[in-house]
C-alpha cells in the first residue's frame, strides 16, 4: 500500500507540481488550499503518512497548521516538511519550534523533494 | 500532464495574484495601517516567486525576489508607506506583469525599467540592511554540493538525538539508514540511558549512536544527513587523527540587543520605552484634536468593516471554483441547443394535444428554463473587477496631469455577462481617460470656479429591469456645445445654418474623427475615441447617451442588456418568415386596418392616444412579396425615447430564444442582428430594432 502525503500550498500551480513528483514517485497524494483545509482533511481522514506544507497561506498559515497538527493525538509524529524560500529564515525557525521535521527551499528539483521525504518517511 | 499546462496555470495564477496586488497597494494607500492588506500584498508576491522559480520563469523569480524582500522590510514595519513607495510597487507589479507576458510572447520586456526598478527597490532594502539582516545558516541541498574525493576518510560520527526529537516527527533510525548507505560501517547503540519502565517516557529519546564509517564522502556530507535535527542533538564527527572545524553562525544583532549585551540598558527598560510610543488615536485624544468617543466609534467601525470584508472574502474564496471560458461557452451552447430542441417538444405537445405528453413536455419546458436561467447565471460576474482597475487608472493618470481627482464607485457588484464585461473594458477606460483630461479642470482653474480642488468622478452600476445602466458623471467643465458645433461645421459634419438640439450637438462627438481638443495628447485627442465607443456599445446591444450642464459637469449613461446570449423577444410573422422584436423594445401592439392605412396617404403616421407615431411598413422595407392581408398590426416599440411602430402581418406571442449570430457573410445586414431556431424547427430572423430606426430617420 503506497503512503499518502498531503501537500498544503495556496497556490495551485505549487500544488499540482508536488502532487505531480509524488504521484509519479508512487505515493498518494492528497491536495489542501491553507492550513484550515489540511487540518479538516486530518480531523477526516486517518491515514494520511506525511505532510508538506508552505508557510505562507491564508486562513491558517504552516506554522500554525503544524502545531494544529501535532496536538492531534493521531498525528502527533507525523513528519511535517516545510516549504520555505531563503529569505525566510526566521519563519523557519518558528516552524522548527513548532515541531516541523524539515523544510525544503523553493525552488526545488523534484529530486530534492524526494530525497527529503526519504529522509523523514519510511 | 505536461509543462504546458503548468505554465498556463501559472500565467492565469500569476494574473490573479497581480490583480490582488494592485487592489491592496491601493487599500494601504488609502490605509497605512492595515496590516493584513501588506501581508496580503506580501503572500502574493511570494506565492509569484515561489512557483515562478518552480516552472523556470527565473527571470520573474529574480525580480520578485527583491520585491518580497522590499514587502518583508515593509510589514516588519521598516518601511514608512509613502506615495513613493506606493508608486515603486505599482511599477514593479507592473514589470513582473510584463515579464510573465513576455514568456508567452505578449509583449516585450524594458531592460532599463528593470534597471530602474531594480536600483531602486534595492536602496530600500540597504537602507534597512542594519536593522535587521537575516544570514539563512541553513543550507540548501544545492548549496551542499558533494565535493567528491577520491581518498576513503574513515570517521567517527556520535550521534545523540535530543530527548524530544520525536515530537518533531523524526524517525532518527531513517537517518542512520542514509549514513550505513555511505559505506562500511560499523554502529554502536547506546541505550543505558533507557531508564526503568516506571518511569520511562514511551515518546522520549534515551538512545544514542556511535558510527564508524569509511566512506569517499566528505563531511559536510555527513553533516547534511542531520541537517534537520542539528540543532536537536549532540553530533560530532571525526576523521579518525584529523579534526573538522563547525560552522559559525553569524547573525547580527538589533541595537535594543547590543545595548543590553554591553549593559547599558536593562532589557526591561527597552521594552518600556518600546510600549511607551502612542498610537494615532491616542496621541490626537492628547492633542484634543478629537475626543475619545469619537475614536472608540472610529475603530469600532474600522474592526467592523476589517470583519466583514474578511468574512466576505473567505466565503468568495471557500466557494469558488476556476472555470476555463471555453468550457463555460460550450455548457452555454448545449444550453441553447436544448431550449431549442425543448420548445420543438412543447410545439409538438400542444399539436398532440396528449394530456400526459403536455405535462411532460410542461416539465421540461420548466426544468430548460431554471437549467437556461442557472447557466446564464454563471457567466454572470460582478463589474467591479473592472471597477478597481480604473481606481488605479485615476489615480496614475490624474497625478501625470497634475489634477487632483477622486473616483467614487458604486455598485461594484452589479453583475454582468462576462463577455460583456469583457467588451465594456475598453470604452470605459476611454470614457473615464476623457473625463480626466478634458472634463476635470486642473485645481487652480477649479479653485477660481469656486469649485473643491480635486475634482469627483462618480462611476456607478444598477440593474434596471433587463438592463444594467451605468453612469458616469464628472464634476468638471461639462461639454461646450458652442465649441463642439464649431468643429463639426469646421469638419464638415453638420451645415452652419441646421439647428440642433442641445442634445443632438453632444450626439456629434460620437462622429468618426470628431474630436475638440486642440493638442493631442497620447492619452485622447485624437479623435478615433467615441465612435469606437459607441460602435462598441451598440454591438453589445446598448446604448450611450451625454448630457452635460456646462461649468457643472457631463455625464454619460450607458445601458447594457444583461446577457448577449439569450433574448426575449416578441414574434411576429409577415408572409410565412417569422421574425423576432426584442421585448424589452416593445410598448404595445395595434391593429392596422387597410382602410386606416390607406387613408393616411403614405405619411405613414399613426396617431396613438394623440401621439404621432411613425411608422414602417416592414414588408416594404424588408422587400417580402406577396399581398398584404387586410388586417395587419404595428407593434410600437421605445428605442432611445423615441417611438416608432412596425407594421407586421401576425403578432404571435413572447418567445424567449437563444440568439444564433448569422455568420460572417451577413455581417453588412444592418437591420438584422441574428437569428433563433423555433420550435418547428424553422428560423426566425432577430431585428435590430436600433438600426430600422435610423434608416427611418434618413
Amino acid at each position: 500500500m503506497s503512503k499518502v502525503i498531503m501537500a498544503v500550498d495556496d497556490s495551485t500551480s505549487i500544488r499540482q507540481m508536488v502532487g505531480f513528483i509524488l504521484k509519479d514517485a508512487g505515493f498518494e497524494v492528497i491536495e489542501a488550499v491553507d492550513g484550515q483545509d489540511a487540518v479538516n482533511h486530518l480531523l477526516k481522514n486517518s491515514g494520511i503518512d506525511m505532510i508538506i506544507t508552505d508557510l505562507n497561506m491564508p486562513n491558517m498559515d504552516g506554522i500554525e497548521l503544524i502545531k494544529q497538527a501535532r496536538a492531534m493525538p493521531k498525528y502527533k509524529y507525523i513528519p511535517i516538511v516545510m516549504l520555505t524560500t531563503e529569505s525566510q529564515d526566521n519563519k523557519k525557525q518558528a516552524g522548527k519550534a513548532a515541531g516541523a521535521t524539515g523544510w525544503i527551499v523553493k525552488p526545488f528539483q523534484p529530486e530534492q523533494l524526494l530525497a527529503v521525504i526519504r529522509k523523514v518517511l519510511r | 500532464m505536461n509543462e504546458t499546462n503548468f505554465n498556463d496555470i501559472f500565467r492565469q495564477e500569476a494574473d490573479e495574484l497581480l490583480f490582488e496586488i494592485e487592489e491592496a497597494v491601493l487599500e494601504i494607500e488609502e490605509n497605512p495601517d492595515d496590516i493584513e492588506a501588506i501581508n496580503r500584498i506580501f503572500r502574493a508576491v511570494h506565492t509569484i516567486k515561489g512557483s515562478g522559480g518552480m516552472l523556470g520563469f527565473t527571470k520573474v523569480a529574480q525580480f520578485t525576489h527583491v520585491l518580497e524582500t522590499v514587502l518583508d522590510r515593509l510589514r516588519e514595519g521598516d518601511l514608512p508607506v509613502t506615495k513613493d513607495l506606493i508608486n515603486l510597487i505599482l511599477r514593479s507589479r507592473d514589470h513582473v506583469k510584463s515579464l510573465i507576458d513576455s514568456t508567452s510572447g505578449a509583449g516585450a520586456i524594458d531592460p532599463d525599467q528593470e534597471e530602474i526598478l531594480l536600483t531602486q527597490l534595492n536602496d530600500l532594502i540597504q537602507i534597512n540592511e542594519d536593522k535587521n539582516t537575516r544570514n539563512d545558516s541553513g543550507n540548501t541541498m544545492e548549496e551542499n554540493l558533494s565535493k567528491y574525493s577520491p581518498k576513503a576518510f574513515i570517521y567517527r560520527i556520535t550521534f545523540k538525538p535530543g530527548k524530544d526529537i520525536f515530537r518533531s516527527g523524526t524517525d532518527p533510525g531513517l537517518l542512520i539508514e542514509e549514513l550505513k548507505s555511505f559505506g562500511d560501517h560499523n554502529i554502536i547503540l547506546h541505550y543505558k540511558n533507557i531508564p526503568s519502565i516506571d518511569v520511562l517516557i514511551p515518546d522520549e529519546c534515551y538512545l544514542s549512536w556511535d558510527i564508524i564509517l569509511t566512506t569517499s564522502r566528505t563531511d559536510d556530507d555527513i553533516k547534511d544527513i542531520f541537517i534537520f535535527v542539528e540543532d536537536n542533538c549532540e553530533l560530532t564527527i571525526d576523521i579518525v587523527d584529523e579534526l573538522t572545524e563547525g560552522d559559525d553562525d553569524k547573525e547580527i544583532k538589533k541595537i535594543g540587543e547590543i545595548l543590553v549585551e554591553r549593559q547599558v540598558i536593562s532589557e526591561e527598560e527597552i521594552k518600556n520605552t518600546l510600549n511607551d510610543q502612542k498610537r494615532l488615536g491616542e496621541l490626537l485624544i492628547e492633542k484634543n484634536k478629537v475626543d475619545y468617543d469619537t475614536i472608540e466609534t472610529a475603530l469600532a467601525e474600522q474592526a467592523q468593516i476589517k470583519k466583514t470584508r474578511e468574512k466576505h472574502r473567505e466565503e468568495i474564496k471557500a466557494s469558488s471554483l476556476r472555470v476555463t471560458s471555453e468550457k463555460l461557452d460550450s455548457l452555454v451552447d448545449l444550453v441553447g441547443e436544448l431550449v431549442t430542441v425543448q420548445a420543438r417538444l412543447s410545439q409538438f405537445s400542444s399539436i398532440m394535444d396528449h394530456s400526459e405528453l403536455l405535462s411532460i413536455a410542461e416539465e421540461v419546458e420548466k426544468l430548460t428554463t431554471e437549467l437556461r436561467d442557472n447557466t446564464m447565471d454563471i457567466r454572470m460576474m460582478p463589474i467591479g473587477t473592472i471597477f478597481s482597475k480604473f481606481k488605479r487608472l485615476v489615480r496614475d493618470l490624474s497625478s501625470d496631469l497634475g489634477k487632483g481627482i477622486n473616483l467614487v464607485t458604486e455598485g461594484a457588484e452589479t453583475e454582468l455577462d462576462k463577455t460583456v464585461i469583457d467588451r465594456l473594458d475598453d470604452p470605459l477606460v476611454h470614457l473615464i481617460r476623457n473625463c480626466i483630461d478634458h472634463g476635470i479642470e486642473t485645481p487652480s482653474v477649479r479653485k477660481e470656479n469656486g469649485k473643491p480642488e480635486t475634482g469627483t468622478i462618480y462611476l456607478s452600476a444598477v440593474h434596471k429591469g433587463a438592463y444594467v445602466v451605468i453612469t458616469i458623471k464628472d464634476d468638471g467643465a461639462g461639454l461646450n456645445a458652442e465649441a463642439i458645433r464649431e468643429k463639426a461645421i469646421e469638419k464638415g459634419i453638420i451645415q452652419r445654418e441646421a439647428t440642433l438640439s442641445e442634445k443632438q450637438i453632444y450626439e456629434i462627438i460620437f462622429a468618426p474623427g470628431f474630436s475638440t481638443a486642440t493638442t493631442v495628447s497620447n492619452i485622447s485627442g485624437r479623435g478615433v475615441g467615441m465612435d469606437v465607443v459607441k460602435r462598441t456599445i451598440g454591438s453589445l446591444r446598448g446604448s450611450i447617451e451625454l448630457d452635460s450642464l456646462p461649468g457643472k459637469g457631463t455625464v454619460i449613461t450607458l445601458k447594457l442588456p444583461l446577457t448577449l446570449a439569450i433574448i426575449n423577444g416578441l414574434l411576429v410573422s409577415i408572409a410565412d418568415t417569422s421574425y423576432i422584436l426584442p421585448l424589452a423594445t416593445v410598448e404595445e401592439c395595434v391593429e392596422l386596418t387597410r382602410d386606416y392605412s390607406d387613408q393616411s396617404k403614405g405619411t405613414n403616421l399613426l396617431n396613438v392616444r394623440g401621439e404621432i407615431v411613425p411608422y414602417i411598413r416592414l414588408r416594404d422595407h424588408l422587400n417580402i412579396k406577396g399581398k398584404k392581408p387586410s388586417l395587419e398590426h404595428i407593434v410600437i416599440t421605445d428605442v432611445e425615447d423615441k417611438r416608432i411602430g412596425f407594421v407586421v402581418d401576425k403578432v404571435i406571442g413572447g418567445h424567449q430564444t437563444v440568439i444564433k449570430a448569422l455568420g460572417p457573410v451577413f455581417k453588412y445586414v444592418k437591420e438584422v442582428s441574428g437569428a433563433t431556431i423555433l420550435g418547428d424547427g424553422k428560423i426566425a430572423l432577430i431585428l435590430d430594432v436600433n438600426a430600422l430606426m435610423l434608416f427611418k430617420e434618413h
